[in-house]
């Protein structure tokens, strides 16, 4: 049942005994206490439990460790780090976009990955790439804006 | 009196006993320190409030520690109160930080709730740092060998006003005498107050209250550094899910764990009556458990009404409690001469808390020595007597630690979580960490209850109110006491057949969940309907954020909106001429003015053929001295019924404010959830159990969906005391959009959420009337 598998996550390699089906999510959080990746739904339709597999953004709760072998894994603490921020994380400081922050993992990382594919996103790209995602606090509108505020538009 | 031989308490609480600490939100690695566990013989006692070191104390390094009972639940309360501590003790808010919520090193100030935090719990925080500082300048006279008057604080340290060189620093001062003084205490819960011999500053001289302190929380969230409840991980901790029933009144028959046992990593099953739950050394084996494992129920009751008939039930049932409100004049004298009646009703669902993150605790079950619960809840005072009365344990031998969670909004279930792993963990003689599904959250946890309102007024020939009278029917918001305080209070504890003895009946009351106005003759009453189901159910009623107020300000404000234009009269003007209070009218006319509101009667003149219609509405809030004033600005396909929220304007006055772009943060989240209860979210039920269980059967507001323009105007009264900001705006948005729905359409709608099958209804009626 279980399999002996290499996990490459922000650059380190983990080596770990594992059930292929198991969600990326909980191999993450459980075996390798990264905890970012958040527990939201475990269906898919919040987006707490995003991370990037091969720069692409990745619901971890239904992703399957076996499809994460092999390929390079980030989470939200291996994005930037508070001395060296990512652009999105320090627009959302300067937007001070976040009540709770629960959903915050999902929507910084999903926006990093819009940017990288669409540098320039319009509103409605902004919008409509984030809009499988909840935060139920209702910090959408700072959010948004910090989101223009990374894709360097200024913030209106 | 400052003590002379202070180490101990201030040893005891840093690194001695075992005791948990709070953590630096900057400070990752201390974070662990949260795990220690205590030795067997340790008892805990939740500090005095009548000690100034039960509130704060000074290290000699000249750090600062704050110690309070009231958590931040995402709201930045903790800038707040960092900025008005800072600002009474004359330090630079870098030097402070935090512990909140833990039930051994905090008062007990009732926990969060109610908008309460800055309104109540700053307080003793205000009094203890301004005596702390008083203090310090004492032993800073007798030390520098000057009087008091000719020293000044600032940055931590006491100088001679006219000579820089004479000078000490707090940390200085308190390594010889610390500050156990002991203090004067007021009131209990929310309002405990505590006050010393040093008074408060004058606002007047505020530096750092009132200044936009970014929130000290948002760093480490953003960068990953942040731990909510749900990243607690405890030395030889399990796993665990919880197994509902399928539906109200089901009995457990039997289980089968036989597909469990090629599970690796499940421990067991543990099962007490109805409760189940399943233990496992990893989390991954636990969802895999509880997929397979197979339970025989009973049939579920048939204890609900069909969800169409729900208001028809909570007319047709007696009330349990009827509650006479503010009555004033003859209304039923005044209704006889009345030249035009107006009568309408309005109907609000059970809504979820839907918390982002599903309940999460872990339980350290001890027979000797201390049980600790790690809890996001909002009131870990509370939940500490709870638990205790749960697993028969006295209450200093359980100890509550607050860690943040996904926002809460009341009292959601996170209680219930922390039931559940105090009894997986009692079972298995284990600490366990309990997580609960998405499903397990919407459809099993508390929800804020439905309200159904009956409003008549009566207008004489000048359109002017003679009459007003309000009858509401709604489930207790306290059915579940929003104070954890007793076993019964627990989903799991009902599961296993103890009665919840601890509800409370909680009316939805026109004045108190609404503004009020001035009409000559008012009659208003306030019934309880009995809950649907008394033990176990998925639809027991608790707090949900501004409880009864968006129910009961829907009502009012959409009536009111229906009683202008009936006297052809704009909304605003309405309003105005029934509010004496300035900072009510000040509220509206600062929302119209930001708004430039266009100045007439609802509904708009017909715009023609066209498919999208527009328009604006308006409607006001009062709460616990707290003033909000909205206008909506709304599109409505006419074909469709799809209803877009354009541009939300809103004026807010809550007193004294101390951080105003955290303000401002709060108030737009408001508004945004307040407009997704408006316009999505009802609770979806079946004969026997909730049916609305995930993000698609109980929709929230998405980015889509969000107002491209949303506008706050802030209303300062640095002379006033700072009121609740937690929830008023919550309360006047669903009435602001109905009210906007109806001037560009002219069909009212008076069932909340305002869906587009309930506005093509009130467009159809419209059109047959």
């Amino acid at each position: 049942m279980s399999d002996r598998a290499s996990l490459k996550v922000n650059g380190q390699v983990h080596h770990l005994d594992v059930d292929p089906q198991c969600p990326l999510l909980y191999v993450l959080r459980d075996t390798l206490a990264l905890n970012n990746p958040r527990f939201g739904c475990g269906l898919g339709q919040c987006g707490a439990c995003t991370v990037l597999v091969d720069n692409r953004a990745v619901r971890s709760c239904l992703y399957p460790v076996s499809s994460a072998l092999g390929k390079e894994i980030v989470t939200l603490d291996g994005l930037g780090t508070p001395e060296n921020p990512h652009r999105v994380q320090q627009a959302f400081i300067d937007e001070q976009a976040s009540q709770c922050g629960y959903c915050l993992n999902g929507w910084i990382m999903t926006s990093k990955a819009l940017l990288d594919k669409n540098p320039h996103p319009t509103d409605a790209e902004i919008n409509g790439a984030l809009s499988g995602l909840v935060c139920r606090c209702g910090s959408h509108a700072r959010m948004l804006r910090a989101v223009r505020r990374a894709a360097g538009r200024s913030s209106e | 009196m400052a003590s002379q031989n202070p180490r101990s308490r201030r040893q005891f609480v840093k690194d001695g006993g075992g005791l948990l600490l709070g953590f630096s939100l900057g400070d990752p690695a201390a974070f662990p320190r949260l795990l220690r566990i205590f030795p067997s013989s340790e008892t805990l006692h939740t500090p005095a409030a009548a000690k100034l070191d039960s509130w704060l104390r000074i290290e000699p390094d000249g750090s600062i520690r704050v110690f309070t009972g009231k958590p931040d639940i995402g709201m930045g309360v903790q800038t707040a109160f960092l900025q008005i501590v800072a600002e009474e003790l004359d330090v630079s808010p870098e030097k402070i930080s935090f512990v909140m919520g833990d039930t051994a090193t905090t008062v007990d100030q009732g926990g969060v709730g109610g908008s309460t935090s800055l309104m109540l719990g700053s307080k003793p925080l205000r009094n203890a740092a301004a005596t702390a500082r008083f203090l310090l300048l004492r032993l800073a006279s007798r030390r520098l060998g000057l009087p008091v008057e000719q020293l000044h604080a600032k940055n931590g340290v006491i100088g001679a006003q006219d000579n820089a060189a004479k000078s000490v620093s707090y940390g200085t001062l308190v390594v010889d005498a610390e500050l156990t003084d002991d203090l004067t205490v007021s009131g209990q819960g929310f309002a405990l107050n505590v006050e010393g011999l040093g008074k408060p500053k004058d606002p007047a001289s505020y530096t750092i209250v009132g200044q936009s302190l970014a929130r000290v929380d948002i760093p480490p969230k953003v960068h990953g550094r942040f731990h909510y409840v749900t990243d607690v991980r405890v030395p030889g901790m399990l796993h665990a899910r919880v197994v509902r029933p399928p539906g109200v009144g089901a009995n457990l028959v039997r289980i089968d764990e036989t597909p469990l046992k090629d599970i690796s990593g499940f421990t067991r099953t543990v099962v007490r009556g109805n409760f189940v739950g399943v233990v496992a050394e990893t989390e991954w084996a636990a969802v895999r458990a509880a997929q397979a494992l197979k339970i025989i129920w009973t049939a579920p009751a048939a204890a609900f009404p069909a969800q169409p008939d729900l208001y028809r039930h909570m007319r047709d049932t007696s009330p349990k409690a009827t509650k006479a409100g503010a009555n004033r004049g003859d209304a039923p004298a005044a209704f006889l001469p009345a030249a035009k009646r107006v009568e309408a009703t309005y109907e609000w669902p059970f809504q979820s808390h839907a918390t982002m993150g599903p309940g999460c605790a872990v339980a350290d079950v001890r027979s000797g020595g201390v049980t600790t619960i790690w809890s996001g809840c909002q009131k870990p005072h509370a939940l500490r007597k709870g638990i205790a009365d749960l697993l028969k344990l006295p209450v200093d031998a359980v100890n509550v630690n607050w860690v943040e969670d996904a926002g809460s909004y009341g009292r959601p279930g996170f209680e219930d979580a922390a039931a559940d792993a105090a009894v997986l963990s009692q079972a298995v003689g284990k600490p366990v960490r309990v997580q609960w599904t998405r499903s397990d959250m919407s459809g099993w946890g508390s929800k804020g209850p439905a309200v159904a309102c009956d409003l008549r007024a009566a207008l004489d020939e000048h359109g002017q109110v003679t009459a007003f009278d309000f009858t509401s029917r709604a489930f207790s918001g306290g059915e579940t006491f929003y104070h954890p305080d007793a076993a019964g209070n627990f989903l799991a504890a009902q599961l296993m057949g103890l009665p919840n003895t601890t509800g409370k009946d909680e009316f939805a009351e026109f004045g108190e969940h609404s503004a009020s106005y001035n009409f000559p003759n008012i009659h208003a009453i306030a019934h309880v309907i009995p809950a649907l189901y008394p033990s176990a159910s998925p639809l027991r009623t608790t707090h949900l954020r501004d409880p009864e107020g968006p129910a009961v300000t829907f009502a009012v404000e959409s009536f009111l909106d229906e009683l202008a234009a009936a006297a052809r009269v704009d909304p605003i003007d309405f309003r105005l001429a029934f509010l004496d209070d300035p900072r009510a009218k000040a509220a509206l006319a600062a929302v119209a003015e930001r708004a430039a509101w266009d100045r007439r009667p609802s509904p708009k003149p017909n715009s023609g053929t066209a498919e999208i219609l527009t328009g604006r509405g308006v409607a006001f809030g009062t709460r616990r001295g707290t003033y909000v004033a909205t206008i909506a600005y709304v599109q409505v396909n006419r074909r469709t019924g799809a209803v877009r929220v354009q541009r939300l304007v809103c004026a807010h006055d809550c007193g004294l404010i101390v951080n105003p772009d955290g303000l401002r943060g709060t108030i737009e989240a408001n508004l945004i959830q307040s407009m997704s209860r408006s316009l999505y979210e009802e609770v979806l039920f079946d004969r026997s159990n909730v049916t609305s269980v995930d993000w698609q059967t109980y929709p929230v507001a998405r980015s889509l969906d969000i107002p491209p323009q949303l506008e706050i105007v802030l209303l300062n009264h640095p002379e006033l005391p700072s009121s609740g900001a937690g929830e008023p705006s919550s309360r006047p948005t669903a009435a602001a959009i109905a009210n906007a729905i109806f001037d560009a359409t002219g069909a009212r709608v008076r069932q909340a959420p305002l869906t587009p099958s309930r506005i093509l209804a009130a467009l159809a009626r419209m059109q047959t009337a």
